[in-house]
């Protein structure tokens, strides 16, 4: 934090995140989230005597896509190894991750500052780990445990101290959440603690180059905390500074009910972890051809989708960058879209206020994720085409997406079906203004004798007559039509 | 009891039925009960027999049909308890069976029990038990070696033809040389360790206890092969070693390490290797000294990296999810009074020792020291296999001891590996053969060494040199 006090923070970032494989990282268990405790669980996860660990392939593949999504050396040959500490949630008294020789090392990402600038973030290196299970420690005296999370495989993406402020540690964290959604390989939700987070910070004067004590804060359960957190921790260490004195190199845990830090341990109790070579698993030996096929198999990454969402559609940064938040709706917007018939800028941007606007409040309504809609895109591109068409009026398109989600039947069949469709016919419209204009004669005279406003009045007729369905831009004109017609005459 | 092969003739016309052999079989377990070699007799498996019966009738017995096995104690065998002799495993009852002995049970073997074993397997003697010390069948006042003591008791009293253990620096090669039997440790990788209890990852293999070199052939090729279940079986399919074991052996080079004679030995040990040497030449083979400059210092190397492992291996015997526990106010607490009292003294020697040279300060100096000496040892004798087709040694320094003799002198006790923990350290096959009695009537032998996947030609050798040795009437 670069404030007006001469002072700098230096913010490296340490994320776990869980990955949606099928089956956990050594055995064949589900990863199923939310099922009743211990049973997703077997001798390999349950530390049994006489189990082994067999590493998944599909984990192996995740993580090569996220190095390779963070422009990240991925290496030929990585290791497996033990980490000791003793707690009941970990069965085996030790976790498998990885340590000297990670999957992947060197990455780099860049961030995007609200002003719009980017600013590369290093990655220093991403391992594959298994995660713990979970202490229910509140209930009665005793302490009882669920061992279901336990082996389900994590990535732990190491930064470089490349952060600078609270706000772009948070703008990190979004654009990580974003790639691993785009990847699929986790769902990044914090409160499942599918995406968890650690913030190592210090600080120093500002301009300085040098690396002051710094502590590591754990426990941030959200952006909003890490970002609160670190505000917490920048501005302690700064007047600690101010007074001459240091921080404590320590561990702290995030109080986010006080909003401050608390010590967990410090430097001297920092654990003992005994690390060696897992000699259960061989190292992980990736050929060319296994990196290039997932390679291959990689989605275009969010930043490289919204600048194209800008170049293609010709939106704006704003509603490209709402439609790229999450790649379920980008997608559904690039199949709406693909659906249309006409296809200009304005007709983009008219899919893009729907799909953000009416769409996204019609799911939220009825509760259903975008990647379980009740509507397709192929149905919500018809129901636009008739409103690009004039087909039918906005506020008709309104009541007919309403009606397709409930009833599931196609938007053209609904107008077909009620009729609902406006009035286009010039014939139909000509003899029914017609007949407005004969049985309100003393308007029409009016008008005549300049009182212009009475159009309005005319057209209210005609929308009445036909109970709203008349095309309201082709009234305009044949009533103008008409009524030009009989000023020529009155002259 | 005689070797398996010779009595599978009768066993398949019908002449000897599998329900009196295992009927006999415990008898013979009851008879010897102060051998202390079972921890457990399954009095059950009569009924296992009688269904053996009934497929050799209809001609549908595997391969080990009618074979009576016990299976060392940190063997899982489905609904079996299994205690690897701890009291830390009070309890404990196996989920699965071990890859191992799936195979064993498919292939028609009779498992008659479990036997005793130096706790976690560590231990040259079969002292280091929970439930007592196992007695040498050959002098009930000597060990019968370890940690397979009870395995290699029961075989070489007759009461099996057959046990399973486990070989991490000469735990099945070792007791079979106390007791005077065939006992093969695989290469690294040969053999599923899934379902075995893990005591030093990278050096455990499971081992075949037999009386004959043929016995442990059959068995051998019923066990082994890739495993899904364990990521360090080797994935090539292993190659049979029944098949080829009578054929004539052609020129083969034997390879005596300068270092092994260089150590001390018992002259009956010396007299012994003699004999061996003897008994290859005349079969055909050449002998030549080779040298394998760092066995010297495979003891302190595999005593680091065993430890290290074991720590780390037995750190999930915690009290929270299976075996003993010891309740108290905290976690901690719980741990340390169920850690405590659940295991034995050389258990615990091995866990701190372990715990130390992976230290943050030791690690470097210790564990790292000590894989980079074994990486020299295993290049070694990769190197020396390019000029001899086997290896040959003794098995032990001396026959088997007096029990009691070595219980209060740990490092001694180490020293019973000095000559077969090389193979562990470097993933090589290595067997033990008998070659005579001494004057005290005590059973000594020898070692083979062989390149990894090598087992066949070491099959061979092994089977010439017991033929040529009764025959000259060992």
């Amino acid at each position: 934090m670069n404030d007006s006090n001469g002072y700098e923070a230096v913010i490296g970032l340490e994320v776990h995140i869980q990955l949606t494989t099928r089956t956990k990282a050594f055995c064949g268990c589900s990863t199923r989230f939310g099922d009743a405790p211990n049973t997703n669980t077997c001798p390999v996860c349950l530390g049994y005597p006489g189990a082994l660990p067999v590493a998944n392939r599909e984990m192996i593949s995740m993580a090569i896509a996220l190095g390779l999504a963070t422009g990240c050396t991925i290496h030929h040959r990585s290791v497996f190894v033990r980490k000791h500490y003793f707690y009941p949630d970990l069965p085996k008294g030790y976790q498998i991750s990885q340590y000297e020789d990670p999957i992947c090392t060197d990455g780099t990402v860049d961030i995007e500052l609200d002003d719009g600038t980017r600013k590369p973030v290093r990655i220093r290196r991403i391992h594959i780990e298994e995660d713990a299970g979970k202490s229910l420690h509140d209930i009665a005296t005793e302490t009882l445990i669920d061992l279901n999370r336990c082996g389900v495989p994590l990535l732990e993406i190491v930064t470089e101290p490349d952060l600078r402020t609270p706000a772009e540690a948070h703008a990190f964290l979004v654009l990580l959440r974003k790639i691993v959604t785009y990847l699929e390989i986790c769902d990044g939700n914090m409160e499942e603690g599918s995406l968890r987070c650690d913030a190592n910070v210090s600080v120093r004067p500002a301009g300085s180059r040098e690396m002051r004590t710094k502590t590591e804060i754990k426990n941030l359960n959200s952006f909003r905390n890490v970002e609160r957190a670190l505000g917490y921790e920048i501005h302690r260490h700064a007047e600690l500074l101010r007074q001459g004195e240091s921080p404590e190199s320590e561990t702290l845990l995030w109080d986010a009910v006080r909003n401050l830090t608390v010590p967990l341990r410090g430097k001297e109790e920092s654990p003992d972890y005994r690390y060696f070579p897992e000699p259960d698993l061989p190292p992980v030996v990736l050929d060319d051809a296994w990196i290039e096929r997932v390679r291959a198999a990689l989605p275009e990454l969010p930043l490289a989708r919204r600048d194209r969402f800008i170049a293609n559609y010709g939106l704006s940064r704003y509603d490209a960058d709402i439609l790229t938040a999450e790649k379920p709706l980008a997608d559904f917007f690039e199949h709406t879209v693909a659906g249309l018939k006409r296809r200009l800028p304005e007709d983009f941007k008219t899919a893009c206020n729907w799909v953000t606007g009416d769409f996204t409040r019609m799911l939220r309504e009825r509760k259903r994720p975008i990647t379980d809609p009740p509507l397709s895109p192929a149905a919500l591109a018809e129901l636009l085409d008739m409103l690009i068409e004039g087909t039918i009026s906005g506020k008709m398109a309104k009541q007919i997406l309403e009606e397709a989600a409930d009833t599931g039947v196609h938007p053209r069949e609904i107008v077909g079906r009620s009729g609902a469709a406006q009035l286009t016919d010039e014939g139909f419209l000509s003899t029914l203004i017609d007949s407005v204009l004969r049985e309100n004669e003393p308007s029409v005279r009016k008008y005549l004798g300049g009182r212009e406003n009475v159009f309005g009045f005319f057209v209210g007729q005609v929308m009445k007559a036909t109970q709203g369905r008349a095309n309201p831009e082709l009234v305009n004109r044949i009533l103008r039509e008409k009524l030009d017609e009989r000023k020529k005459c009155h002259e | 009891m005689r070797g398996y092969i010779a009595l599978r003739p009768s066993l398949l016309s019908g002449e000897v039925r599998c329900e009196r052999l295992v009927g006999d079989a415990l008898d013979a377990a009851r008879r010897n009960r102060d051998l202390n070699a079972f921890l457990e007799v399954y009095e059950d498996a009569v009924e296992r027999a009688a269904r053996v019966d009934a497929k050799i009738a209809e001609g549908t017995a595997g391969p080990l049909a009618g074979m009576i096995v016990a299976l060392k104690d940190n063997l899982l065998m489905r609904g079996r308890k299994c205690t690897c002799a701890s009291r830390i495993l009070e309890g404990f009852e196996s989920l699965y069976d071990a890859t191992a002995v799936a195979r064993l049970l498919a292939a028609d073997a009779i498992v008659i029990g479990r036997t005793n074993m130096d706790e976690f397997a560590m231990g040259s003697s079969g002292e280091h038990s929970a439930f007592g010390p196992v007695l040498n069948p050959r002098d009930r006042r000597r060990v019968p070696g370890g940690s397979s003591s009870g395995a290699a008791a029961a075989v070489a009293a007759g009461i099996v033809h057959a046990a399973l253990g486990s070989d991490t620096g000469g735990s099945v090669r070792q007791p079979a040389a106390f007791t005077g039997i065939v006992g093969v440790k695989p290469g690294y990788g040969r053999i599923s360790r899934y379902g075995l209890v893990a005591f030093a990852s990278s050096l455990d293999q499971i081992g075949t206890l037999t009386t004959t070199v043929a016995d442990a052939a059959l068995l051998l090729d019923v066990i082994s092969g890739p495993d899904p279940f364990d990521a360090t079986t080797d994935p090539e399919p292993a190659t049979r070693v029944t098949d080829d074991l009578e054929r004539p052996l052609g020129a083969v080079r034997v390879g005596l390490p300068r270092e092994f004679i260089e150590e001390r030995l018992d002259e009956s040990v010396h007299e012994a290797l003699e004999r061996a040497k003897d008994a290859l030449r005349t079969i055909g083979t050449s002998i030549q000294v080779v040298s394998l400059p760092h066995l010297r210092y495979t003891i302190p190397v595999y005593t680091v990296v065993a430890m290290a492992e074991a720590s780390s291996n037995l750190a999930r015997y915690d009290g929270v999810r299976y075996g003993l526990r010891r309740t108290a106010a905290t976690h901690t607490e719980l741990y340390e009074r169920t850690r405590n009292e659940g295991f034995g003294p050389e258990v615990k020697r091995r866990i701190l020792v372990g715990t130390y040279v992976l230290s943050a300060g030791y690690v470097d100096a210790y564990y790292r020291k000590a894989q980079q000496v074994r990486a020299l040892i295993a290049r070694e004798f990769t190197d020396a296999f390019r000029t001899v087709d086997i290896l040959l040694g003794p098995t032990t320094p001396s026959p088997a001891f007096f029990r009691g003799e070595r219980l209060h002198d740990p490092l001694t006790m180490y020293l019973s590996d000095v000559f077969t923990a090389s193979a562990n350290l470097a993933g090589v096959p290595a067997m033990h053969l008998p070659v005579m009695d001494d004057l005290e009537g005590l059973p000594i032998g020898v070692q083979l060494f062989a390149p990894m996947r090598g087992e066949g030609l070491m099959f061979r050798v092994a089977s010439a040199l017991e033929r040529t040795l009764r025959q000259s009437g060992r």
